[in-house]
């Protein structure tokens, strides 16, 4: 006879694997067509590039990741920095570190602004963010192009308005980049820091004002303090994606002004160095991992409380 | 202090930023759309009010291909993907914590985490060899992709939806002798029916938005919308790509209206 204990240990068992057998659809899906690539390509960096693009199989090789941030010259062998390479990673971090501050500059305003609004049309605000956010990236990108260009609206409104004799030349530079990735990744800073901001206990603002605390001080030492989680993840929210931009940076930053996501692509286009290609993925990959690693401990600190 | 009424919420000068925050979010789009109604052949010089982008585009083969191609990856991929997050969130929720749960979280969210480009990459490395072995270089590729991403979304709102669900109303069932698949279907699966229905509804708008990897992954003469279009930017552009770019963009606004009254009605 099996005793009471048997059974339900039976029962826990089955339950256990029938919960393994719903969730494979779904698994394995993502291991072959997500995760499982990510390996594969991890194996691609070591091994040495072929002739005309993909690599020569199983033939292990370094110069994959040694030639991300280094170069052997051709002639006498000595080995210096890749300037190219560093000066596409040193954009590619000053440009999403700078669309981080601006967004914040930004959204934070924005936000509050909707988090202070009477409940039933905060909803509406909300709704106006949302709307661009789902709006197609690259007609968002190319929205842009269309006032920035020579020929677009801020160009044609300046030299309307007599500012400017010449149209400003922003098409083609880290500027347009920068003009299109704020425009573009705005609403993942403001929607994380409403939700922060709608749980805002407006008590203790009274209390920080009661205290003779001023504006600036208030919203220093006591907002701001209380929103902080909002403000982190918006910030992982715009930093991750800015990181690894492909569209915003080929469409408005032309050839020359690439990012890192252009500097993989070129390496399985044109370039036909794939180990190499996937190095850089990697590599790509290490910092946004590192930032959500900060971001996690972050928000395990700042306590589970806030969303 | 003065007589004068002191709003302790209101910070000087946030309105303001708020409101060239708006500005700026709508201006582009409208100037997008502006243009696509244009009749002249410019982008940027005003001639007049038109539909004849519009016509141009929907006569166009290349943009009813790329259209047609878009909806069918869209269509097959958010079905599935949803199906495969509806079985998985049922799996990972309303359990006590075992052995492979965390994974499982871990594993379908990572297509969340991973940049684009470099999901983009490993696929092109991954099916361009499979593309050799097997010779098939049909759609399957774009689907099987497509599928991969959107899971995590479809997951999100399925999952939500199953966590806020009173298990009672089941328990309830079986206690009345109803087997465990007539308890699915005539309890489980009509509460959870919102949920499903928001999460085939972004995962739709996530497959139909994709141009990174759908960019990578594609064997030539692949081209969805996106690619398209992507691919017309490079040249002087006529306003038949804003018209095109209109028409995607009135379907999204569409889609993300129902699904915010969607949820407003649950709530």
């Amino acid at each position: 006879m099996a005793t009471a204990r048997e059974v339900s240990d039976r029962a826990a068992r089955r339950d256990v694997r029938d919960r393994w057998l719903l969730s494979a659809p779904a698994l394995i899906v993502i291991f072959f067509a997500a995760i499982g690539p990510l390996f594969v390509m991890l194996a691609y960096s070591f091994m040495a590039k072929g002739d005309y693009g993909d690599v020569k199989f199983g033939q292990f090789s370094l110069d994959g990741w040694f030639s991300v941030f280094l170069q052997r010259d051709i002639f006498d062998d000595t080995i210096t920095l890749a300037d190219a390479h560093l000066s596409i990673f040193w954009r590619s971090v000053r440009l999403s570190v700078i669309t981080t501050v601006l967004t914040i500059a930004l959204g934070f305003p924005t936000a509050y602004f909707i988090a202070t609004r009477p409940r039933h049309t905060r909803e509406i605000w909300v709704f106006l963010v949302t709307i661009p956010f789902w709006t197609n990236l690259l007609i968002r990108t190319f929205a842009m192009q269309e006032v920035i260009r020579n020929e677009g609206i801020l160009n044609t409104l300046l030299i309307r308005l007599g500012i400017i004799a010449q149209p400003l030349q922003i098409m083609y530079t880290d500027a347009a980049i920068l003009f299109g990735m704020v425009y573009v990744y705005l609403p993942l800073m403001v929607l994380p820091l409403y939700a922060s901001m709608e749980k805002l206990d407006f008590r203790l603002v009274e209390a920080g004002y009661d205290l003779y605390a001023g504006r600036l001080q208030v919203l220093r030492r006591v907002i701001f303090p209380l929103v902080k989680p909002g403000v982190i993840a918006g910030s992982i929210l715009v930093f991750i994606p800015s990181l690894g931009a492909y569209v915003i940076p080929r469409v408005l930053g032309g050839g020359k002004n690439m990012m890192l996501g252009n500097l993989i692509e070129m390496q399985f286009g044109a370039g036909r160095n794939w180990p190499l290609g996937a190095a850089i993925s990697i590599t790509l990959m290490a910092i946004v991992m590192v930032a959500l690693l900060f971001y996690v401990r972050n928000t395990a600190r700042s306590g589970a409380g806030h969303g | 202090m003065g007589s004068k009424y002191f709003d302790i919420r209101t910070l000087p000068g946030f309105a303001f930023v708020a409101m060239v925050t708006f500005f700026l979010l709508y201006l582009p789009i409208a100037a997008l759309v502006a243009y696509a109604f244009n009749a002249g052949s410019s982008i940027s010089d005003w001639e007049g009010f038109s539909f004849r982008w519009f016509a141009s585009a929907w006569q166009n083969t290349a943009v009813q291909d790329a259209a047609m191609r878009s909806l069918v990856i869209a269509v097959v991929a958010s079905t599935i993907a949803t199906a495969a997050a509806t079985t998985a969130a049922l799996a990972t929720t309303r359990t006590n914590a075992y052995r492979g749960l965390t994974f499982k979280y871990a594993f379908i969210n990572t297509p969340l985490m991973v940049p684009e480009i470099v999901t983009a990459v490993a696929l092109l490395i991954v099916f361009s060899r499979v593309k050799i072995w097997t010779g098939y270089s049909g759609l399957g590729y774009l689907i099987a992709a497509h599928t991969a991403f959107c899971i995590p979304f479809a997951y999100l709102p399925i999952r939500a939806r199953l966590e806020s669900m009173d298990s009672s109303l089941e328990r309830a069932a079986q206690d009345l002798y109803a087997t465990p698949w007539m308890t699915f279907r005539r309890v489980t699966m009509p509460l959870l029916r919102p949920g499903i229905i928001a999460g085939f509804m972004l995962a739709f708008v996530i497959s139909l938005d994709d141009v990174v990897i759908t960019e990578f992954v594609k064997s030539g003469g692949q081209d969805t919308l996106p690619t398209y279009m992507l691919g017309q930017l490079r040249r002087e552009t006529t306003p038949e790509v804003n018209a095109i770019a209109t028409v995607f963009l009135a379907l999204s606004v569409l889609l993300v209206t129902a699904f915010f009254f969607i949820n407003r009605r649950k709530a």
